[in-house]
């Protein structure tokens, strides 16, 4: 395997709507300034991966549109997933073992204010036996918390602190969306959203962008000062049937953490792809992190939740706590699907 | 790249307007149980998999790769869905190669797919947003320009269209899963039929397919240790540019001209005329053949057209063109490209039936999408490249 490191990260400030912007003018400040962060001429970057969904968009074929963020001209190699960013992270991290790129361009975008998100999100369930039942996102995370309460394996109490603790976090994080001091008793004392999830524990509507440049070893020596290597990434899928599953685990995240080398070694801090708060209990379990491990400087999802980016941007948040000198060994997680479907796990050292 | 990689499995659907008899879970898994049969694999032989297809839209899922994965033997695997607009099954195999040329699988299994019976195409591509016109004119009314232009440019006859779709309908007989198959097709039938985007005609389109293709791709241990010929992958490319700016050469793309000149220079090809023995590529109108004959390099500029008039792509030509019928025959969107892609491999692997060539040994898959901007393509051959 090639060594290979992030050496740019940038992302939009997360709003609840951007009413200005479309989403090409949102990206191309972002690509523009990782561009020049990574010190590569925009021409030399081998290859170009993006992730969204037409879903959001509203639109099909959304993702052509962003092209004319990237400066397609001449010709780029370039691929999309209909996935998360942290996905096309992945597309690009195996072009470059393959040996045909040295350095790769990703990014990623979402504008959730253009509908309704969590009814939009019924849309990803089987259409034939789920999605006629009429299921939203929020509904169905309930449900997983539901079992964990009933399980024992956390209480309301350690989900609204979950929730306090990342909008704290937020606080030093300019990009953030939510964030603030927020009293653990005030929080339980409001009434539920969907019981037992109050507003407290489900994400807010987020409209962002992300944007990363990753290089292989002698390349990101050479322009990098404080390349963030990727030591590990692997990703993996549950089930899509929520009744087959026992919601609370994530059987794929501790095999992509397993596979992608979180232990032996002590990890620093977690940034973890949980848009609701149990999701972050379930996600620490199955990562097997430690009481003293940090997790969500950034203030994680909950903090601000650009969907197609919210996993890229967890990777991008810890590779800048490692190149910022407060880490040296993170590990980052990207989800999708519901009740964390498909889990993505990247560590990363300084 | 730092490993071989080569098709060991491959299954199609049977196409048809309405598979009415499946559920998108059926479809998929009628090409993938067909792909590892062909392959003598099972499930748990399956290290990754690779779903691709064309805007969610189409069928009305929002990333139906969630829901299709247990029914691919995805649970507990590594699992990609990409989308690349029309170009998307072959970047979809692109994507499967890969991870087996990197190093990181052995054996991955890529489908691609689109049930067009499901929902409406033509609906999903005419939806009004807010500060730019739409275009509710179909695949058809963006592309007949471009083909005026070509015309235009390169003055071939006004029967070179026909010409093209009277081939690749005659090829389609000859193959078992082809959707359109017109038995009795003539050069006047097509000549004939009702002029939809001029100078595009009925019978010089392509159908609304639901089916779906399947792929094994293997390491060099399991393309070797395989029991029926492996079509080793010798390149890989895409390559894309923006729909629009001023001076686009939309007829002539330069990301199609460079992703082939870049694609034979992996494979240590010098002369594709001489040294391509076939290719399978992404005809979703008839004159994109003369087209793509010059945006691959087979022909020179605006000289296409007389590859196509002189016989030269048909399956006795010295360059056959289009063997399975086509795009022109058969078009489940999403799966287009790969079935492009898979032509190829069945041409090296010998196993291409009614529609085979002689002694094909090196062959060229191709797609296109979005407004002729995003291309992929690959070289796959009945040797490991040396």
């Amino acid at each position: 395997m090639r060594d290979v490191a992030v050496i740019a990260y940038a992302q939009t400030p997360y709003v609840r709507t951007e009413r200005v912007r479309n989403e090409v003018e949102m990206l191309m400040p972002i690509i523009d300034e990782v561009v020049k962060k990574a010190g590569i001429p925009r021409q030399e970057i081998g290859f170009t991966c993006s992730g969204s969904t037409d879903y959001l968009a509203g639109q099909s074929f959304s993702f052509v549109m962003a092209v004319d963020a990237v400066g397609a001209w001449p010709p780029i190699m370039e691929s999309h997933v209909e996935m998360d960013g942290a996905w096309a992270l992945y597309e690009a991290w195996i072009k470059i073992q393959c040996g045909e790129v040295d350095s790769a361009l990703i990014f990623s975008f979402g504008r959730s204010s253009m509908g309704e998100t969590a009814e939009t999100m019924t849309l990803q369930t089987d259409p034939y036996t789920m999605a006629p039942l009429g299921p939203d996102a929020i509904s169905m995370a309930a449900l997983q918390a539901r079992c964990g309460l009933d399980a024992g394996l956390f209480s309301e109490r350690d989900m609204a602190e979950v929730a306090a603790r990342n909008r704290r976090n937020a606080l030093t994080n300019p990009e953030a969306q939510l964030a603030g001091e927020f009293d653990v008793e005030a929080l339980l004392a409001a009434p539920y959203r969907v019981s037992p999830l109050r507003d407290h524990d489900c994400p807010p509507v987020t409209d962002g962008a992300a944007a990363m440049v990753i290089a292989a070893a002698d390349v990101a020596r050479d322009v990098s000062d404080k390349p963030v290597w990727i030591r590990g990434i692997d990703h993996r899928l549950d089930s899509h049937q929520l009744g087959s599953r026992d919601l609370t685990k994530s059987p794929s995240t501790r095999l992509a953490g397993e596979r992608a080398g979180v232990s032996p070694g002590k990890i620093d801090i977690a940034e973890l792809h949980a848009p609701f708060s149990h999701q972050e209990i379930i996600l620490k379990n199955a990562l097997g992190l430690d009481d003293d491990v940090r997790i969500n400087p950034s203030g994680g999802a909950l903090a601000a939740n650009p969907i197609m980016s919210a996993g890229l941007a967890r990777i991008g948040e810890a590779s800048r706590q490692i190149s910022g000198g407060a880490a040296s060994r993170a590990v980052a997680h990207a989800t999708s699907g519901p009740c964390l479907q498909q889990n993505l796990v990247c560590v990363l050292e300084g | 790249m730092a490993e071989h990689a080569a098709v060991i499995g491959i299954g199609q659907t049977d196409f048809d307007a309405k598979r009415v008899d499946v559920s998108q879970v059926g479809l998929i898994r009628e090409a993938a149980e067909r792909a590892l049969a062909d392959a003598e694999l099972d499930w748990k032989d399956i290290d990754a998999v690779v779903i691709g297809k064309a805007p969610d839209m189409f069928e009305g899922v929002m990333m139906p790769e969630l829901f299709l994965a247990e029914a691919l033997g995805g649970v507990g695997k590594p699992m990609l869905r990409v989308h690349t607009a029309g170009s998307v099954g072959g970047s979809t195999a692109i994507v499967a190669a890969s991870l087996v040329q990197s190093g990181v699988h052995e054996r991955v299994l890529t489908v691609a797919y689109e049930k067009q019976s499901e929902s409406n195409a033509m609906w999903a591509l005419s939806i009004k947003m807010p500060f730019t016109p739409t275009m509710v004119a179909g695949a058809g009314g963006f592309f007949a320009p471009l083909i005026r232009g070509y015309m235009e440019r390169s003055g071939a006859p006004e029967d070179t269209g026909i010409r093209v779709a009277l081939k690749d309908r005659l090829n389609a007989l000859k193959n078992p899963v082809a959707h359109l198959k017109l038995p009795d097709v003539t050069f006047e039938m097509i000549q004939n039929s009702p002029m939809l985007w001029d100078p595009i005609r009925y019978l010089e389109t392509c159908p609304s397919s639901d089916g779906a293709c399947a792929l094994v791709i293997g390491n060099e241990k399991h393309g070797r240790a395989a029991s029926r010929p492996a079509a080793w992958i010798h390149a890989t490319n895409m390559k894309t540019e923006p729909t629009m700016f001023a001076g686009r050469d939309q007829v002539m793309p330069k990301a199609g001209l460079e992703c082939s000149e870049e694609l034979y220079k992996k494979a240590g090809i010098t002369d594709p005329r001489k040294e391509i023995d076939c290719a399978e590529i992404y005809v979703p109108f008839s004159w994109f053949e003369p087209m793509w004959m010059e945006n691959l390099h087979f022909a020179p500029i605006n000289e296409g057209w007389k590859m196509t008039y002189e016989g030269a792509t048909a399956l006795d030509g010295d360059l056959p063109v289009n063997m399975s019928g086509g795009v022109l025959s058969t078009n489940a969107i999403g799966a287009s490209g790969m079935v492009r892609f898979a032509e190829a491999a069945m041409q090296v692997r010998g196993q291409a039936g009614d529609h085979q060539i002689d002694g094909a040994r090196k062959a060229l898959g191709h797609a296109y999408g979005g407004g002729s901007q995003y291309f992929s393509m690959w070289i796959v051959a009945d040797q490991p490249m040396q």
